[in-house]
């Protein structure tokens, strides 16, 4: 049923699909603003097939190796090589496979969104360019397992989210924003490529396995280390690097906020990665691992505290997104801090670092959500400042049910996602430090406090007399938030299984080094 | 103490790159450091790859096989490439900004922060 080349091949399609419809896109706008529509949905819908295609085959048969240009496309090491993995390798393991589903479903809503919300403006030929650039650079950056591959997607990244920060360029703010945001990422692209010297200079390999295999932990490596931290949680938008975020997230088109919230996730994705597979036990797993959390603290209550008193919504949303980013954090952070220890790995490690994962997800699709509310009620009312709101409740029905679920979720109220991976990140960090976990509540409350108001202040009270044509939302948009709020109920309602079968083996996969290296390396 | 003077370079241009970046509020300034910088960073990874003696990489007659490493060329030129790329765009922002608030001076861009 299925042909055999997307057996052989759908890792490097999942990439080559948006990247080559990215270029085309100009083209088809020449002749047909519809066809150009057609074609970037078309274009979304083939890459999510392909990205959960790719993520159903490594969650039923275990990880995928695909190498590039090799004569058998699993073919990791030739035999003529001595040993050493050349050529560039894609390796998606069960972690990438969660990135890639994530990629897959909010890229598809995002765009189906856009298309509706977006289709007024000028500009159209870049645009979808640039996103559908966005799109293929997040799926190679969790899917690679080369270094220096790593960082070009990297930078693809940066590029195309910077490019799209600043799209809306009549505005200088938006530039400005954009401006901020690129100097920060191209500063953060300079570090991994001197982490890349770094390394390739001691080991010389760039393929992550070979590297963790050859790993002695001198002294270069710890000062790579600190820079993978400072540029990967930089572009992750953890406090106290996480001053961009804010500008960026609120100034740009709310379908592209979305989507950089996946982008940032990447680059978290990327620490994680890093952190676990090239170092994993060298490194003093405790030391990082507190790092980690005082950052995910940090960011959790330094986030949340900037949120409250902010009046443009999508700005109050960005930092709740840094807040968010904090529990991701501090579930895996300590997961690490127990790395080296069996028991307390087993009691608790385990279960942070599947709730830390499992946030990852499901912040990706309630902050998507919220951030896509956002964009429909600013799309209608035109203004970003919520004083200047109120009683849209009773023009605006849907988009107030899909703002309340993602409102809900993101506080961690049952039976929403949030709740669940919330839940789990309480639990087990409550055994390894109470504090930590008393912190996590707090924070939990204080974005539901901020939220009610938030709620209050859009939709409740009288219908204001300027706002007594508005109308609901178009209906495209509408669909691309309806996906991701039945996904949002949906995690919630089935927590269980949605752990069992996708976060407990991401999570091992994370854990389990040897593995990783085995599968590209053989045996060894 | 002269093999080491490429690495010397790196050093001198790091500091300066990074000085530049931190201290310069002048946006065409902050871009020149980054690309001191990037410089800085190629330049590593062509001295690691340098071996004193040896010829191009290329196979094809080659007159002994005591080459440099090809990679990090290779992985320099992609570099080179991703610099020009962010240049142009940093300098595009630059200019935008330029037209609409009157300056490049990073301090005075002060739309963002009220």
């Amino acid at each position: 049923m299925i042909p055999q080349f997307l057996w052989d091949h759908a890792p490097a399609m999942t990439v080559a699909v948006p990247l080559l419809a990215a270029f085309l896109c100009p083209l088809i706008g020449k002749f047909t603003a519809t066809g150009r529509k057609a074609w970037v949905l078309a274009a979304a819908a083939a890459t999510s097939a392909l990205a959960l295609f790719t993520a159903w085959r490594v969650y039923t048969m275990g990880t995928w190796v695909y190498v590039f240009g090799a004569t058998v496309p699993n073919l990791s090491v030739p035999p003529d090589s001595g040993g050493i993995p050349i050529r560039i390798i894609f390796e998606v393991d069960a972690m990438s496979a969660l990135m890639l589903v994530i990629v897959a479903i909010v890229g598809f809503s995002v765009i189906l969104y856009s298309l509706s919300a977006d289709g007024k403006r000028s500009g159209l030929e870049g645009y979808y360019t640039l996103f559908l650039l966005l799109i293929a650079s997040i799926v190679g950056m969790v899917s690679t397992g080369d270094l220096f591959n790593f960082f070009v997607f990297f930078e693809i990244s940066g590029l195309a989210s910077a490019a799209l920060v600043a799209y809306r360029v009549e505005a200088g703010r938006a530039v400005e924003a954009g401006l901020k945001y690129f100097v920060v990422s191209t500063l953060a692209g300079i570090f991994m490529l001197f982490v890349i010297a770094i390394l390739y200079g001691q080991y010389n390999a760039l393929n992550i396995a070979m590297l963790a295999s050859r790993m002695q932990f001198t002294m270069l490596d710890k000062i790579a280390l600190v820079l993978i931290i400072g540029a990967l949680a930089t572009k992750a938008g953890s406090v106290p690097m996480h001053f961009w975020t804010p500008d960026a997230y609120a100034l740009a088109p709310s379908s592209v906020t979305a989507l950089l919230v996946v982008a940032s996730q990447a680059s978290l994705y990327g620490l994680f990665r890093l952190i676990f597979t090239l170092y994993n036990l060298s490194l003093n797993a405790a030391t990082v691992g507190w790092v980690l959390i005082i950052l995910g603290v940090l960011s959790m209550f330094v986030g949340v505290t900037m949120a409250i008193p902010q009046k443009d919504v999508k700005r109050l949303m960005a930092y709740h997104a840094i807040s968010q980013t904090g529990y991701m954090l501090l579930g895996v952070g300590t997961g690490l801090a127990v790395l080296g220890n069996v028991a307390m790995l087993d009691a608790f490690g385990r279960m942070a670092m599947e709730g830390g994962i499992f946030h990852i997800i499901n912040h990706a699709i309630y902050k998507g959500l919220l951030f896509l509310t956002a964009g429909a009620i600013i799309y209608r009312v035109g203004t970003r400042d919520m004083n200047r709101m109120g009683g849209l409740g009773h023009r605006m029905k849907w988009t107030m049910i899909f703002f309340m679920i993602g409102a809900l979720a993101i506080a961690g109220i049952p039976p929403f996602n949030g709740f669940a991976s919330k839940l789990m990140i309480y639990e087990s960090v409550y055994l390894f430090n109470p504090v930590l976990a008393i912190i996590a509540m707090v924070v939990s409350i204080l974005t539901l406090a901020s939220f009610v108001k938030v709620f209050h202040s859009i939709f409740m009270g009288p219908q204001l007399p300027e706002y007594e044509h508005v109308e609901e939302a178009p209906t495209a948009m509408l669909w691309g938030m309806g996906i991701l709020a039945a996904l949002v109920i949906l995690f919630g309602l089935f927590p269980q299984q949605v752990v069992d079968s996708l976060i407990t083996p991401a999570a091992n996969a994370l854990l389990d080094q040897s593995g990783y290296l085995a599968s590209i390396l053989g045996g060894a | 103490m002269f093999a080491n003077l490429p690495y010397l370079t790196v050093v001198v241009l790091t500091v300066i790159g990074l000085s530049i970046i931190l201290l310069k509020r002048n946006m065409v300034k902050v871009t020149m450091g980054l690309n001191i910088l990037t410089s800085a960073v190629n330049l590593l990874i062509i001295v690691l790859g340098y071996r004193e003696g040896g010829i191009a990489p290329i196979y094809t007659l080659a007159p002994q096989t005591y080459m440099v490493l090809p990679t990090p060329q290779a992985l320099c030129l992609t570099s080179i490439v991703i610099g020009v790329a962010t240049t142009a765009l940093l300098l595009s922002f630059t200019m935008v900004i330029y037209r609409k608030y009157g300056t490049v001076n990073v301090a005075e861009m002060r739309e963002l922060k009220e």
